[in-house]
């Protein structure tokens, strides 16, 4: 298919690489260097979407950032990603697109019924129509908005796609290579400061590439691909192109999204489709330029109007025509580089300028081209639907409120221009304030917050020489504090020709009798008359009326369409505009993808996953494992077709019988030293240490200051001043940042140490009548006697010639071990204690036999010390001491925590004998009272009890101690279950605690 | 994302940091008698000013030292960071 609308000689796409794409199904061809947009137009192809409210067609308005219409679907290498501007998406060999926001087709749109049926859909139409009646919230207002919602569809696929995160730091970051940019990098590059430069679009230069000026007697886009290529030269400069900074953060930290193959048909293995770089600059320079911004007129947003820079870029950059008989509608001097460009083609234009007269160089120029220029006349509304075909122009009056002599010309094209609105988000996402420039009807940024600067047009500036002269100067200046040299550049001499003043002139009067819709965010669908609305109804400030009417709360944020809304407001409300203000710039400037966001941490990488030194044994051996943490740990060990239950009841049977033996490496333990050490624990644990001694183990409870349990553990004395603590795997990082806080801030006079040692040592618990038999097997010249190592003593021994620690602590409830060697020894201790385990029916068991075990012995965990409980709830009463201070102490005085019928541990036992409870259950007394059903407790563990063969449960009993042996039900509505229960004593098994001392 | 300068390390991005609270917070002494209106207002009550705030911050990915931030909580400028022993003022 011929390229009817593509320029022979003019452009930078490479004529020499043809690309096929598909767009709705059709076959087109364009050129490397293309945009989807400028290869769509080539083709002729103006109709891409349908607007989001009315479903009006949409064509392409702009050629960049600041699309407001072009959004499609794309699809690429098997994956298909929404919301994708058109005027962005870099052309490449199969791409394919398709149309949004419309059904069937793009061509024939259903919901653009919703044109005709548009005083049901007024300003805040959300609000007003889907109220009443409430039932119909679910079934069918919900769905109705969340199929009108939004641009294209979210895969629901697994992005393949790899996204990265990387994190930089520069003295100065320049963010946009325009003029402003590339003359402040080169002027700080060259005086020795590292600099990165920040490109969105794929071709460095910003408005040099299509600006008719000369800088050393070079054309604009030459004089830029020089400095580029020395800048890429440098070792203390980052050039990124097709790079967005889109969020200026704290403390000069700024994002910076690359999209490093997105241009690509698919990405090479091992590359990221996008990049999301953490910038910590010392200096920001903000030169991001301008966006042209559109004169409002009826029907402004048919296809074919198209803003005149975007116009002129199509031509220049791409050699693509919007139309071949443009009409050009400007209140200022620039559009006429468009008029001139297309005459230049051979195109004739007509400019409708609404100004009375100017007699600028430029138009000097474009008079003596013999380009058609109109002065006081302006487009009064656009015709034709699915295409500009004509318009109707009127000569307008001095005051600007009467239109006169309304005529028709055929067009198929309208390039506006209402002048240029300076891209402040950056600076004003710094938290600096904004000020409004009268000159350029535009805000501007004031002060600056952070350590930024903005220039050229971003800063109101839009002259060439004044730009770089003072970006050269501003480079220079900033890495001059940073680097102390003192290396200075020349400034350029430039060319350029001089503007004449524009005209605030910004929104076209509507004729009498006509009600053309005049549009002014595009995207968002969002008309003169709904704001007039919104300000009718009562709502004055800018915040509430974007709110309301939805003006710029598109994904393009308004960057066409923010400050003729604020003009309006201010027309409306006889105010100036900087009165009105504006609404909050915030991150991210343009929409950033979630992959990016995410970068590598999904899946398993979301966290650290740590693994013990036995972690490959357990695999070997049939390991199901769990998620403790951030730890793995082996749940159970799979034998033949057996599931959790049948296997974890295996394992905790045959600790109480025989031996077992669990991986207790994931404890958290830490290594406390110090002559005050004894002294820290003492105010640390709710109990006594002072008298511990040497070669003991003690059991310990911590709390917080409000008396709620933090953590419980052994602690051992290894030697004089030496310990070794040991928390749950849960809160092993908080207690340590706990005592930390302690000692540093608290009690610094308290002379200890503190360290994590948890990856030091590999553990093991060995548990069961049998385990002291083995382990005398395991330590043939070590007493392990009860006399030689009794209950919660601690001794060194040697394993096979490895150095090894027993803990005769428990936490099963039956006679145990734990066994601690140096980390790489873990897996030799593993082995052997399975090795020679085998002569005692020795078995393995994961954390749910652990639980069974730990449940049955009535052994509080993490499910019972949950955050909200004090000692005296889980059964701790006799560890808290009566005679000593320590940390939370003072809040067990409080009342609420003395009261008579306070929650208690108990014991939960079904009537049936069969029916698990499921945990977090509730307790009730009459399972058909009236709701809200008076909670008296809930279930915090459930197991199959092994030793009494039945369901057993712990639980959070109101008055818990005087209910034992009363009956209630345990309610679980989730589950939709409801069992009658007894409740007995938490200690289910081994009351008295025989077994450990035996 | 805040840049705060270690006094033991230097300048470290906020993530490497924990945030631990108002640094003001005395804690009553061991042992010590103290009415119930104290002790709550040691354990619960805070003040969260719009302005210069005396913070705690943890650097739990460096050195594991409590340190005491001086922060405008409004627009997050540090004016000063103390070692956790230094008196500041």
């Amino acid at each position: 298919m011929v390229q009817s609308y593509r320029l022979d000689k003019i452009g930078l796409v490479n004529r020499e690489k043809k690309l096929s794409f598909k767009f709705n199904g059709k076959k087109y061809f364009g050129y490397e260097g293309d945009t989807l947009a400028s290869a769509l137009i080539a083709n002729g192809v103006h109709l891409v979407g349908r607007s989001f409210k009315y479903h009006r067609p949409r064509g392409f308005f702009g050629a960049g950032v600041d699309e407001p219409y072009a959004i499609v679907q794309l699809y690429r290498n098997g994956e298909t990603e929404p919301n994708v501007r058109a005027t962005e998406q870099e052309l490449f060999e199969g791409l394919e697109a398709k149309s949004v926001n419309c059904w069937p087709s793009v061509n024939f749109d259903i919901g653009a019924i919703n044109n005709f049926l548009n005083i049901f859909l007024p300003a805040g139409f959300y609000y007003k129509t889907f109220m009443w009646p409430r039932s119909f919230w679910y079934r069918i207002y919900e769905p109705f908005i969340r199929k009108a919602a939004g641009f294209g569809v979210a895969s629901k696929e697994h992005d393949k796609e790899r996204y990265e995160h990387k994190y930089e730091y520069c003295d100065l970051l320049i963010a946009g290579s325009g003029p402003s940019g590339l003359a402040s990098a080169y002027a700080a590059a060259k005086n020795g400061a590292r600099v990165i430069l920040a490109e969105d679009k794929p071709r460095f230069g910003g408005s040099l590439l299509t600006s008719d000026v000369s800088i050393n007697n070079q054309s604009g886009k030459e004089w830029a691909d020089n400095i580029i290529t020395e800048l890429k030269g440098m070792t203390n400069v980052t050039v990124k192109n097709r790079a967005q900074i889109f969020g200026y953060y704290d403390h000069n930290m700024l994002v910076m999204s690359e999209r490093v193959t997105d241009h690509l048909p698919k990405s090479e293995e091992f590359t990221p489709k996008q990049r999301l770089w953490y910038i910590r600059a010392k200096q920001v320079v903000i030169s991001s330029g301008s966006i042209e911004r559109p004169i409002v007129f009826g029907n402004n947003d048919t296809p074919g109007v198209v803003l005149a820079s975007a116009a002129k870029e199509y031509m220049k950059v791409y050699g693509v025509l919007v139309g071949k008989k443009p009409i050009v509608f400007t209140n200022n001097d620039s559009a006429y580089e468009t008029a001139i460009e297309f005459k230049k083609n051979n195109i004739n234009p007509i400019v409708l300028d609404s100004r009375q007269d100017s007699n600028s160089e430029i138009i000097k120029e474009a008079k003596s081209l013999g380009i058609d220029i109109k002065f006081s006349h302006v487009v009064v509304a656009a015709k034709g639907y699915k295409k500009v075909k004509s318009c109707d122009i009127a000569e307008i009056s001095e005051d600007k409120q009467n239109l006169n002599q309304i005529k028709n010309i055929e067009c198929d094209c309208i390039c506006v221009s209402g002048f240029w609105t300076p891209t402040i988000h950056l600076a004003s996402q710094s938290g600096g304030k904004t000020k409004f420039k009268e000159e350029i009807d535009a805000f501007v940024p004031d002060k600056s917050k952070q350590k930024e600067v903005t220039l050229g047009s971003a800063n109101g500036v839009f002259t060439l020489e004044e730009t770089l002269k003072t970006s050269f100067d501003k480079g220079f200046e900033l890495s001059k504090e940073i680097t102390n040299n003192n290396n200075s550049q020349q400034i350029p001499k430039v060319s350029e020709k001089k503007h004449s003043k524009h005209d605030k002139f910004w929104c076209v009067p509507l004729p009498k009798g006509k009600k053309y819709k005049r549009f002014l965010d595009f995207q968002n669908d969002v008309a003169v008359s709904d704001i007039e609305l919104a300000i009718r109804e009562g709502y004055r400030s800018i915040e509430h009326v974007k709110r309301y009417t939805t003006l710029g709360m598109a994904t393009d944020q308004g960057k066409t369409s923010n400050l003729n809304g604020l003009q309006l407001v201010s027309n409306i409300e006889n105010k100036v505009v900087p009165a009105v203000g504006h609404t909050t710039f915030r991150p991210p400037y343009t929409p950033i993808s979630i992959g990016a966001i995410v970068g590598r941490e999904i899946g398993k990488h979301s966290k650290p996953t740590r693994k013990s030194p036995m972690h490959n044994w357990h695999k070997k051996n049939n390991a199901v494992f769990v998620d403790a943490g951030v730890w793995l740990r082996p749940r159970y060990y799979k034998r033949g077709n057996e599931g959790l239950f049948e296997a974890s009841k295996r394992e905790a049977e045959n600790v109480r019988k025989n031996v077992g033996v669990c991986d207790v490496t994931t404890l958290g333990k830490i290594d406390i030293k110090g002559p005050n050490a004894a002294e820290f624990l003492n105010r640390v644990y709710t109990n006594a240490w002072l008298k511990l001694p040497v070669g003991k183990a003690r059991y310990g409870v911590m709390l917080r200051e409000d008396g709620i349990v933090m953590d419980d553990g052994t602690t051992t004395r290894i030697s004089e001043h030496h310990y070794h603590m040991t928390t749950t795997t849960a809160q092993a990082a908080n207690v340590l940042s706990h005592l930390e806080y302690y000692l540093q801030l608290v009690w610094p006079e308290l002379d200890v140490n503190v360290v994590s040692t948890t990856e030091q040592w590999a553990g093991a618990a060995i548990a069961g009548p049998k385990s002291r038999d083995l382990l005398q097997k395991l330590f043939s010249d070590t007493d392990v006697s009860n006399e030689g190592l009794p209950f919660m003593g601690f001794v060194e021994a040697n394993l096979f010639g490895v150095n090894a620690r027993i803990f005769r602590i428990s936490f099963s409830g039956e006679l145990a071990y734990e066994v601690n060697v140096e980390s790489d020894n873990g897996n030799f201790m593993w082995e052997k204690i399975i090795e020679i385990g085998k002569d005692f029916d020795l078995q393995p068991y994961g954390t749910e036999a652990l639980s069974t075990l730990r449940i049955e012995m009535g052994h509080v965990a993490g499910s019972e010390l949950d955050g909200r409980t004090i000692p005296y709830d889980t059964g701790l009463d006799g560890l808290v001491s009566k005679k000593k201070d320590f940390i939370g102490k003072r809040s067990l005085l409080k009342k609420a925590y003395n009261e008579k019928d306070r929650q208690r541990l108990v014991g939960v036992v079904p009537l049936d004998k069969k029916t698990s409870i499921p945990e977090g259950s509730h307790l009730v007394k009459d399972p058909k009272g009236k709701l809200p059903n008076p909670k008296l407790g809930h279930i915090s563990a459930s197991c199959w009890s092994v030793e009494h063969n039945n369901p057993f449960s712990l639980a959070i009993l109101k008055d818990g101690k005087n209910m034992i042996g009363s009956k209630l039900y345990a309610m679980s509505p989730l589950k939709n279950k409801t069992i009658a229960v007894e409740i007995v004593s938490s200690h289910y098994v081994d009351p008295k605690g025989e077994r450990v001392r035996s | 994302m805040l840049y705060i300068k270690c006094p033991h390390c230097g300048l470290r991005s906020q993530n490497e940091f924990a945030y631990g609270g108002d640094a003001s917070v005395k804690r009553p002494e061991l042992n010590k008698e103290i009415s119930d209106q104290e002790w709550d207002e040691f354990v619960y009550l805070r003040k969260s000013p719009r302005g210069k705030h005396l913070e705690l911050w943890h650097h739990v990915s460096g050195c594991r030292q409590w340190i005491k931030v001086l922060r405008d909580t409004s627009t997050h400028e540090i004016f000063n960071t103390y070692k956790s022993e230094e008196k500041v003022g």
